[in-house]
């Protein structure tokens, strides 16, 4: 079962993102995060889907998302180059002298503290997957609040001039 | 000049091709109505229940090869599509259907036969539309068609909001249609088909799988060219029947859980299966890790997706299956012209059709009660094989396909995938609007005519010649077999004792009604019957207890059948 990010360039219209998730749902396949916005050209939205399979099933994901309609591209950056991004948000419990530990474990992974009370404190982090998730455990132990994660988005490398 | 969009609708329909409209009327629709008289080329057929309408459309699809259309009103008369689309859905039949719906501004607000059908159906039509905007109606209609029918077809579905109806526009026609996100491929790769012929030169034991995919591309002949010149083996799904004459000396007949002996033993001995526009459905493989464990398999569909969905495939051709097993043919002809087939392929030839004559499809007749599987072979007898066959789904289905011998692709409109109980009478009715000279048949359960033996009314109302041959043993059949012969004779619920006098029912609708009894009387009362001009159910009581054979367990490989 292997971790794959998948770009969707879909028409935006009305129902669109029904069609993908349902298809996702009717057929059983995994999403582990989705992110929708608008794409660079008018009338186009880009999805990007984060999910798990093996290779029978990516290839019947990737097939299955081609056969909808309103889909117009669709690519798995598992075997390309691709930079792969995510946001988030990280409340966690900030009191006394765990502050500065807090503020030293922001500092090493380059998030921001964006919101701060007597109690608690908010991080934004950036990175990819596996550096989030180095951050939470991270965190754990202060005490995480409330999270929220934007899911990934990703990009093919520009080539290589050889 | 401004249209309205109930114009532009039946404008548009007309520039489709549209002759029949098969649909029922309502709030949501009335003013469409209000204009269908006005298009005196669309004939519309006003049937007793929208999930008629669906059914009708979908018969009337296979037996001609255009898209079936039908027009209901929104909310009920929606919903009531629902199990007509994913009928037609299962079996990749191409169909428009138009719903109506509640104007624009109390969408969502729960309003009077308010539902949301295009929420509701997107997982079973192959695109749905809402529209809101009455310039884009036209383009709409025009993209429904396309995508009906191009590429693997389906049901489309067109909401229509009753002010977009009621709004005027322009009407423009499309006459070129793009769709950026769309485009079937039809033209196999060159170099797949070349890998095929590659595994054809190899094989030993070939076998030719032919699926309803043959049937919609109108790819018969090519079948019968290659397995003829080639001389291998067809076996055909349920949904491919017709695909390749049953009468062929090469044809295995139907493969499955209700196969023939030599069609299951033979793909699963095969060591190169060619599957031709199926897509491995459970019931045609039975235990998948034990399907056809020898063969190499080569799979043409038009669909990417069907291609190793569930069974490894080692040569996927995505592609159109005419020009495919053509394209074959042709690399066959122009590389392999001198090689002797028949030589190739006469030892298997001669071990399957020695398959065929000690095992053949049969059943024991009795002088005391009428098989039913007799009343089939009586009907192929009496029509020569040459009636448009609907079913419904059961027993006599499966009696159907084993025993009418099809011989020419579209003579077998039946739910395959969905496995629609109330199908085949509607459909029947459509396929008489498409065939008006042609005689046609549903062979029915007397449960399974019960869910749509409303029609009956349309049949009358119409006049159409439509006959149901009712295989009638008082019980849900299929279900009582499998209670039989899996559930230890648990019969929960299967018998259907209480059922209506049918040849009264057929007379109260004023359609005719006959009823034959004994063995002795079904050939020359069956020849009666089917001769009148009428619609008519013909009651045919039948052995209460027969079970369809051979029979694949369910989870048991093909080779596990039972035969009696």
């Amino acid at each position: 079962m292997q971790r794959h990010v998948l770009s969707v360039l879909v028409e935006n219209e009305p129902g669109v993102l029904s069609r993908v998730v349902g298809l996702f749902s009717g057929r059983g396949f995994n999403i582990d995060s989705l992110n929708v916005a608008p794409a660079l050209e008018e009338g186009v939205s880009h999805m990007t889907i984060t999910t798990y399979g093996d290779s029978m099933i990516l290839e019947q994901i990737m097939k299955h998302l081609h056969k909808i309609v309103s889909v117009i591209k669709v690519t798995d950056f598992a075997d390309t180059l691709a930079v792969e991004r995510e946001m988030m948000f990280v409340k966690v419990q900030a009191e006394g002298p765990m502050r500065g530990e807090i503020l030293r474990t922001v500092e090493i992974f380059r998030c921001k503290v964006v919101d701060v009370s007597s109690n608690e404190m908010t991080i934004e982090a950036t990175g990819d997957h596996d550096k989030l998730e180095a951050i939470i455990s991270l965190l754990q132990r202060f005490g995480i609040k409330e999270l929220a994660r934007t899911g990934s988005v990703a990009m093919r490398r520009s080539k290589k001039a050889d | 000049m401004e249209c309205t969009g109930a114009q532009i609708l039946l404008e548009s329909l007309k520039r489709e091709g549209v002759d029949v409209l098969f649909g029922y009327p309502g709030g949501a629709v009335i003013d469409i109505y209000d204009e269908l008289p006005r298009h005196p080329e669309i004939r519309h057929v006003l049937v007793r229940h929208e999930q008629g309408a669906v059914h009708a459309a979908d018969g009337y699809a296979r037996a001609s090869g255009k898209v079936g259309i039908c027009l209901v009103t929104s909310g009920p008369g929606a919903t009531n599509t629902v199990t007509g689309i994913a009928t037609a859905y299962s079996d990749s039949i191409p169909l428009v259907v138009v719903t109506g719906q509640v104007p624009t501004r109390l969408i969502g607000n729960d309003a009077f036969q308010e539902v949301d059908i295009v929420g509701i159906t997107r997982p079973c039509t192959k695109h749905n539309f809402l529209v809101k905007d009455v310039s884009k109606l036209a383009l709409t209609i025009r993209q429904a068609f396309y995508l009906a029918r191009s590429g693997r077809p389906g049901p489309v579905l067109v909401d229509l909001p009753k002010d977009v109806v009621q709004a005027r526009a322009e009407f423009v026609w499309p006459e070129d249609i793009y769709m950026r996100s769309y485009n079937p491929t039809y033209k196999p790769n060159l170099n797949q088909l070349r890998r095929t012929v590659e595994e054809l030169t190899q094989a030993r034991r070939p076998v030719l799988l032919s699926g309803g995919g043959v049937i919609m591309s109108n790819a018969a002949d090519e079948v019968a060219a290659l397995a003829r010149r080639l001389h291998i083996p067809v076996a055909c799904t349920l949904m491919g029947l017709g695909g390749f004459p049953a009468t062929d000396p090469l044809s295995l007949g139907m493969v499955g859980m209700h196969g023939a002996y030599a069609a299951n033993l033979a793909i699963n001995n095969a060591d190169l299966l060619v599957c031709a526009g199926a897509r491995f459905d459970d019931r045609v493989t039975g235990k998948l890790a034990a399907f056809a464990p020898k063969a190499r398999i080569v799979h043409i569909d038009i669909d990417p997706t069907s291609i190793r969905k569930n069974v490894e495939v080692h040569v996927p051709v995505v592609g159109d299956c005419k020009l495919a097993l053509a394209g074959i043919m042709e690399i066959c002809e122009a590389r392999l012209a001198g090689r002797d087939w028949a030589a190739e392929h006469a030892e298997w030839v001669r071990a399957v059709t020695e398959w065929k004559r000690s095992k053949p499809l049969g059943y024991q007749k009795s002088e005391n009660s009428i098989k039913p599987q007799q009343v089939v072979e009586a009907l192929r007898e009496l029509t020569r094989g040459d009636a448009i066959i609907a079913t419904e789904v059961g027993q006599h289905q499966m009696w159907a396909a084993q025993f009418y011998s099809f011989t020419k692709p579209r003579t077998l409109l039946t739910s395959g995938g969905l496995g629609t109980m109330g199908y085949g009478f509607p459909a029947a009715i459509g396929a008489q609007f498409a065939l008006p000279d042609k005689m046609v048949i549903t062979v029915a359960g007397d449960a399974s005519l019960q869910m749509n033996i409303q029609e009956l009314a349309t049949a009358v109302a119409y006049n159409l010649p439509v006959k149901v041959v009712i295989l009638n043993n008082r019980h849900l059949g299929m279900v009582r077999q499998w209670q039989e012969l899996f559930y230890n004779h648990n019969y929960s619920s299967t018998n259907m004792e209480a059922q209506p006098d049918f040849v009264k029912l057929a007379e109260a609708y004023g359609a005719e009604g006959y009823r034959i009894e004994k063995p002795a009387d079904l050939l020359p009362e069956l020849e009666k019957a089917l001769a009148t001009p009428k619609p008519a159910f013909i009651d045919v009581v039948v052995e209460r207890e027969e079970n369809v054979y051979p029979i694949v367990p369910a989870g048991a490989a093909l080779d596990e059948m039972l035969l009696v």
